[in-house]
């Protein structure tokens, strides 16, 4: 899977920015930084993980700047990004 | 017969007084406007600080009625350092955001012990990683007054900025001179410093001829009056507009905190009300002001933090009267000078646990904020909830604990943050004092108030249990890990009445 460096979400307060850039070994590094990070840093991550794994996406770090995203909005946002590094659209 | 110049001996011996002597008696003849020129009263900041005594471990305090425009404290701080003073307590009513210089103050040993109502920014941050020794006290507004009136709290050296003061000292929060730089209207929290502390300084940026009346600060409490460039941007007390919410949460939150009001058996002719200056506050206002109107109900005074709303409402009839500890705009401001029902009351008038004729005695209604609130009732308005101290306890638990009903709105979440916990971060407002908390997702009512939870109810408003919204806030966002407290304590938060409530403890990086 070719993977390209993608952006999606924004800095508002309630959401997240995730950046996925292609990795230099199989796996998923994820930089996290959060508003949040001492209560939900840990939860933030696995759902960023999960989500990532349940798409098939592979070798890339993710650079997560979150403002207090719900698990719900991270999803959507780590997905979007994931479809737009990877150029395959989840839907079909 | 003894002659009246004998009997006069005789009286003075009496009473170990001296005889007077008319001998070598002058009287001052120039013009008195050339005189108060000399008053004996003006000083540099250097001079007053000289001659008021100061020693190294005494206490000083300030105002925060400038808020974040607050000029006097750093410049103060500023020159003490210089001075080489040490190991000072600063006992200020409140520390904002601008006050961050006082981290290099508290490293290099010139402050060493702090009293406040609340702490924010950079030097709230180093606080709570643990930058001092001595653990931050907090009090509330009511609870410093008591604090300084009974000795608790004794300040050997008071510097009080003023907008305007006569040479003598007669000071006030705002100007009528056409040369006014500053305004922040009452002078409240520093009249209780005023009247007790041992050694008074008056800084200004506008000294007056005398008689600068009328005054808020009275000269005979005043030992030093200094003249200087600035003692604070009236621009950051708020921008001074009315602002209202378009946020529609805060809109909904207003509009069920109205209609408690409107329901709780309170809203009568005369009732009194408090507000906060929150989106969700101010907005309830609007509600409450409309309902008024329709009703034909009238306020016979409102309380605070008075804001433009309420000086609007009073101009429009609505309230009786505004009693002002501190003035949270310039239009409140402006009012505190220009109208004799808008009075001016220091801390302890506000909201001393200890004075029978507190303000917050004798208020029914009172409509505050929460950063978080707990199932057992209890506030947290100090301390966020990652740990670090972000706030004021302003006169929460005061006008929670003296209302007759007292109603707390916030959100159920902040972004991934929940407002409703199991257990507060810190105890700033008991639970026994909190009569009603509002979210969006429902009304939750002290179980010690079923004759409450009944009326609203019978007005259909969706009452719930506290515990509902608790679940539901963790629903959504997940159950937070603990957060990482070390073990130094970094503050001790008081209760109103003396007793020590809670302690803050540092949190690890």
């Amino acid at each position: 899977m070719e993977i390209k460096e993608a952006i999606a979400g924004t800095l508002e307060s309630g959401d997240i920015m995730i950046r996925i850039v292609p990795g230099q070994k199989p796996g998923v590094d994820i930089n996290l930084s959060s508003s949040v990070a001492y209560q939900f840093g840990n939860q933030i991550k696995r759902v960023i993980a999960d989500t990532l794994a349940e798409l098939g996406v592979d070798g890339v770090t993710v650079e997560a700047t979150d403002k207090g995203a719900l698990d719900c909005t991270i999803r959507a946002r780590v997905t979007t990004a994931a479809v737009r590094a990877t150029g395959r659209d989840v839907w079909r | 017969m003894k002659t009246r110049e004998q009997l006069t001996a005789q009286a003075a011996e009496r009473m170990g007084k001296p005889v007077y002597d008319d001998a070598n008696r002058a009287k001052a003849t120039e013009q008195k406007l050339d005189i108060q020129k000399n008053s004996p009263k003006l000083a540099t900041l250097e001079e007053a600080i000289r001659k008021s005594g100061l020693k190294d471990g005494d206490t000083i305090s300030f105002h925060h009625h400038f808020r974040a425009g607050d000029k006097v404290v750093n410049m103060v701080v500023d020159k003490l350092a210089e001075m080489g003073f040490k190991n000072l307590h600063v006992a200020a009513s409140s520390l904002q955001d601008v006050h961050a210089p006082l981290i290099e103050h508290i490293k290099n040993g010139v402050v060493t012990k702090i009293s406040t109502s609340g702490l924010r920014g950079d030097l709230a941050k180093e606080i709570s990683m643990g930058l001092m020794d001595e653990p931050v006290v907090f009090r509330s507004h009511g609870g410093r007054g008591s604090a300084i009136a009974n000795g608790d709290l004794h300040i050997d050296v008071a510097f009080i900025g003023a907008s305007s003061s006569d040479p003598l000292g007669n000071a006030c929060g705002y100007s009528r001179s056409e040369n006014a730089k500053s305004i922040c209207g009452s002078l409240g929290y520093a009249l209780p410093d005023a009247r007790y502390a041992d050694k008074v300084v008056i800084l200004t940026d506008d000294l007056v001829p005398y008689p600068n009346t009328p005054n808020s600060v009275s000269e005979h409490d005043v030992d030093y009056v200094v003249e200087v460039d600035s003692v604070g941007d009236s621009s950051k007390i708020s921008s001074g507009a009315i602002r209202d919410t378009k946020n529609p949460r805060d809109i909904l939150l207003a509009q069920q905190a109205a209609k408690v009001i409107l329901n709780s058996g309170y809203f009568k002719p005369g009732f009194s009300i408090q507000t906060g200056s929150g989106g969700a506050s101010l907005a309830a206002v609007k509600f409450i002001r409309q309902a008024m109107i329709d009703q034909g109900i009238k306020a016979s005074f409102a309380l605070g933090g008075i804001t433009a709303h309420m000086v609007k409402m009073h101009e429009e009839g609505l309230i009786d009267r505004l009693i002002d500890v501190q003035s949270f705009d310039k239009v409140a401001a402006e009012s505190l000078k220009n109208d004799p029902m808008h009075k001016e009351v220091s801390a302890c008038e506000y909201a001393s646990a200890d004075e029978p004729g507190s303000a917050t005695h004798y208020l029914d209604i009172v409509i505050l904020s929460a950063l978080e609130a707990d199932v057992d009732f209890n506030v947290n308005v100090l301390v966020g909830s990652d740990g670090i101290i972000r706030g004021a306890i302003g006169g929460h638990p005061d006008t929670a604990a003296d209302s007759a009903l007292s109603i707390i709105v916030c959100p159920l979440l902040r972004g991934r943050i929940p407002c409703i916990v199991d257990k507060v971060t810190t105890l700033i407002t008991p639970g026994s004092t909190v009569d009603v908390i509002v979210t969006e997702y429902g009304i939750a009512v002290n179980p010690r108030r079923p004759e409450l939870a009944e009326r609203l109810k019978a007005a259909g408003l969706n009452v719930v249990d506290i515990n509902w919204l608790k679940d539901k806030a963790l629903s959504i966002i997940g159950t937070p890990d603990p957060l990482p407290f070390g073990d130094k304590v970094v503050g001790i938060v008081m209760n109103r009445d003396g007793s020590v409530q809670d302690t803050i403890l540092n949190i690890i990086e």
